[in-house]
């Protein structure tokens, strides 16, 4: 296969560079392959695009999930008597 | 509350852990939870840093707030925990399924996508302010089957924004596996996403 056509095709490698230059920079050489794969491949784009979204909504989920969350009053009664009785050793 | 500090307690290290539990327990419960997505292991560790923390109550200057204080310690047990499953979990099945699930997307020889596993649009990549409740729910429920090792990676990253070099060090993985789990993180991620919205 022509170097060319070789990046042109590999999806598995243009997809890594995608999520490789969302957290770190890339090479020249990288960008510009990836730039020459994106331009042929609507795939890979739609791919990065989603990619993008999914990183957007892993915050929103992290801030959200466990936003109302708390412990049961036992575990706190429990947690404060050990930690009564530990204060009143020393 | 009837048992105080003594007065001489309180300005040696204006710490006050008679009121821990009711100030910071849910604060720090939350903290571990969304990094753990273990309840349990959430409030083991809750109760070691407590305790710990009352170990070395004379370390605690004031310099920063009691929160501040505790928190930076439920972080390093976390990242104790963390570096548990590392180890544990780098040859654990569910990575070597996840793996293995993987090796489908892309054809083996060219690097193409295989016809099955083209993304597709969700139909909601223009209107991310609107994302639903649905699309929500199917999101923790993905999030929710990576694996171990693959989530803690996740969460460092997007949660924590630790810098690629300190996740590496603490998980103990090469540059070159960490930025293969993070590839393989997405694409599994957006391949469950398609399987389960569309």
């Amino acid at each position: 296969m022509d170097p060319i056509k070789k990046i042109a095709y590999n999806c598995r490698q243009a997809t890594y560079l995608i999520e490789k230059q969302q957290i770190s920079s890339i090479t020249l050489k990288e960008k510009i392959e990836l730039k020459i794969h994106l331009m042929g491949c609507s795939i890979c784009k739609l791919f990065q695009q989603q990619s993008m979204l999914i990183n957007k909504m892993a915050s929103k989920h992290f801030a959200d999930q466990h936003k109302h969350i708390s412990l049961d009053t036992q575990f706190k009664e429990d947690l404060q008597q050990k930690i009564n009785d530990r204060l009143h050793k020393n | 509350m009837t048992d105080k500090p003594s007065e001489t307690q309180i300005q040696k290290n204006t710490a006050d852990p008679v009121n821990w539990v009711s100030n910071y327990s849910d604060y720090l419960f939350r903290y571990a939870i969304t990094r753990l997505n273990d309840q349990e292991q959430a409030r083991d560790l809750v109760q070691e840093t407590f305790l710990a923390a009352l170990e070395k109550l004379e370390q605690f200057k004031g310099v920063s707030s009691e929160k501040t204080w505790l928190t930076a310690i439920i972080k390093n047990k976390i990242i104790d925990v963390y570096r548990k499953k590392s180890s544990g979990l780098a040859k654990n099945a569910e990575t070597e399924s996840a793996d293995y699930d993987q090796q489908d997307f892309f054809n083996p020889d060219d690097g193409h996508w295989n016809v099955q596993h083209h993304p597709k649009e969700f139909g909601i990549e223009h209107e991310d302010h609107l994302i639903s409740k649905e699309f929500q729910q199917v999101f923790q429920q993905c999030m929710q089957k990576l694996p171990a090792l693959w989530f803690t990676v996740f969460s460092m990253k997007h949660l924590d924004d630790e810098g690629t070099e300190f996740i590496c060090s603490e998980l103990k993985l090469t540059p070159a596996n960490f930025w293969v789990i993070i590839h393989r993180t997405k694409v599994s991620l957006r391949s469950c996403l398609q399987k389960n919205w569309l």
